[in-house]
């Protein structure tokens, strides 16, 4: 790892940068607000910094549908979308899931149901975290808060996607994707495949012929395939992080994620300095979900409020995750409404004095 | 040090773009620093506007609703930002534009004739500099030789022929202000 001079950029252009020092060779996308600095900036760059493919699909289905079959092809591809657009590509998520194809996802969140807005959300965290599509699957989902996340946790999403042969969502969010900050690029050691050459699709000459698939119906095999993944799941839990500030002595520690967990970290900051007892656990990997960190801290007394610019998704993450020993409080942000760390400090202080 | 600043005025004034040169040179010289604009329906008809933070440690929100401080371009935006700008704190109003007699006693104001200031320069579309210049002057959150050095950073080469005149922009804002705060 070679650390360079920081460079000031838009998180979405962190996001492509990381791709392509993670070693990305093929993106594949269709516009849509407010994730459009990513292909804008790949649209070039991929050819002339990774010598790699860009295509501008003629949708979101079709650009899924290209990363199914590029990653089929043991390739480093991509996609990047915003929160319409990612619904339109849950089927072929769904497939990659079930064929244990590796490729990443990026959700560059916007205000939903529907059109929703083009301002910032976490309203997808459940679509992200559940699978997203049909059938019993999980893709690993990473949560950058910051410019510097953006880029490393691309770096990340790829290595995972090849070490367990699964869809690795990236679920930023508009404020994330638009806002600017200093970046350290930093190139990784050499792309490990986590020896995809064994398993790709990639011409099969001079050896046995090989079948990706999702359809399994001799008897038996789709049960196997099910637990197949279900161990796959398990041994996944390995992988889960939070980020973990002022929780020692706190009475109340908040749990929040991506920019929302960053916004928090301000608020409780400002609650320090008044000698509030008030702590932040920012959960950075969504799936799988640091459970144990939080079960840690309810073992120790702690209570919990969960803050998301949601009507609540997270929030039963949490609850689950100290079941039996604590509960979770839930404060929403309405997406649609942009927060700032003012808008946190009256439900803080409320559930505190609970 | 922590430092955070509210830049509002009509689009094409050029508030976005002294937005990022304050936080680039918030980088160069060292510090965190975070720049996010204020994008979407508000954009239109009404004041654009950014945010910059600049801090000796990482930076929670980019996001802030109670200002430290403000760059005033226009009038609309001192109506909407004035309000929210803490006791005590800072604001450059561009007096070319903005009624001064509206600042409130509750605040440190300077005020700067930006247009008038950067016509004399030779472009009226200099003020956004002049008023940086100012606020740099204002609040010395970062050096102001920084800032003037990094114009050839933000500035796209296709205008790098600019860059000497918006250097002298920067210093005549800063120099007017320093007068105020003698």
């Amino acid at each position: 790892m070679s650390e360079k001079k920081r460079i000031f950029i838009k998180g979405n252009e962190a996001i492509s940068r990381g791709a392509l020092a993670a070693g990305c060779t093929c993106y594949f996308g269709y516009p849509i607000t407010p994730q459009n600095d990513i292909p804008e900036f790949l649209s070039t760059e991929m050819a002339a910094v990774n010598n790699g493919e860009f295509v501008q699909a003629e949708s979101e289905v079709a650009a899924a549908n290209m990363l199914l079959g590029a990653a089929a092809g043991g390739a480093r591809a991509m996609t990047t979308s915003s929160s319409p657009g990612v619904s339109l590509m849950q089927e072929a998520i769904s497939y990659m899931a079930g064929s244990e194809l590796p490729g990443v996802i990026v959700n560059v969140n916007r205000g939903g149901p529907g059109l929703g807005d083009i301002g910032s959300s976490q309203g997808d965290y459940f679509q992200s975290t559940r699978g997203g599509g049909h059938g019993d699957y999980r893709t690993l989902v990473l949560a950058p808060g910051t410019c510097q996340e953006g880029y490393d946790m691309m770096i990340e999403a790829f290595d995972l996607a090849f070490k367990y042969r699964n869809p690795v969502l990236v679920l930023a969010d508009a404020i994330v994707g638009q806002m600017k900050e200093p970046v350290t690029p930093w190139e990784p050691k050499a792309a490990d495949n986590h020896g995809a050459e064994d398993w790709c699709i990639d011409g099969a000459k001079g050896r046995e012929k090989r079948l990706l698939k999702s359809l399994f119906l001799e008897d038996g095999a789709l049960a196997g395939q099910n637990r197949n993944l279900q161990s796959k799941y398990e041994a996944m839990q390995a992988e889960a992080r939070a980020d973990v500030f002022e929780c020692d002595d706190a009475e109340l520690v908040v749990v929040a994620f991506g920019s929302i967990g960053r916004i928090v970290k301000s608020t409780v900051r400002r609650l320090r300095s008044e000698g509030k007892k008030v702590g932040l656990v920012r959960p950075l990997t969504l799936y799988p979900f640091p459970s144990e960190v939080l079960r840690d801290l309810a073992k120790q007394g702690k209570r919990f409020l969960t803050i998301e610019q949601n009507c609540g998704q997270m929030v039963d993450d949490v609850r689950l995750s100290v079941r039996g020993i604590a509960d979770s409080e839930f404060h929403g942000h309405m997406p649609g409404d942009l927060p700032g760390s003012d808008d946190f400090l009256a439900p803080i202080i409320k559930h505190l004095e609970d | 040090m922590y430092q955070d600043v509210i830049i509002a005025g009509f689009g094409g004034q050029g508030v976005m773009l002294i937005g990022n040169l304050l936080a680039y040179a918030g980088m160069e010289a060292g510090s965190e620093v975070t720049y996010i604009p204020v994008y979407g329906p508000e954009m239109r008809g009404g004041t654009a506007n950014c945010t910059v933070v600049i801090s000796s440690e990482d930076i929670g929100s980019p996001i802030i609703q109670s200002p430290k401080s403000l760059i005033i371009m226009n009038q609309p935006s001192l109506d909407k930002f004035q309000p929210k700008l803490v006791d005590g704190g800072i604001q450059i109003l561009n007096s070319s534009l903005v009624d001064a007699a509206k600042a409130e006693d509750r605040v440190t104001t300077y005020t700067v004739p930006a247009n008038e200031i950067a016509d004399k320069l030779g472009n009226t579309r200099m003020a956004n500099m002049v008023a940086l210049g100012a606020y740099v002057q204002a609040t010395g959150c970062v050096p102001l030789e920084q800032v003037k050095d990094s114009l050839k950073s933000v500035i796209s080469e296709r205008y790098s022929h600019l860059i000497p005149k918006n250097a002298e922009a920067i210093q005549a804002g800063a120099d007017h202000v320093a007068e105020q705060m003698k």
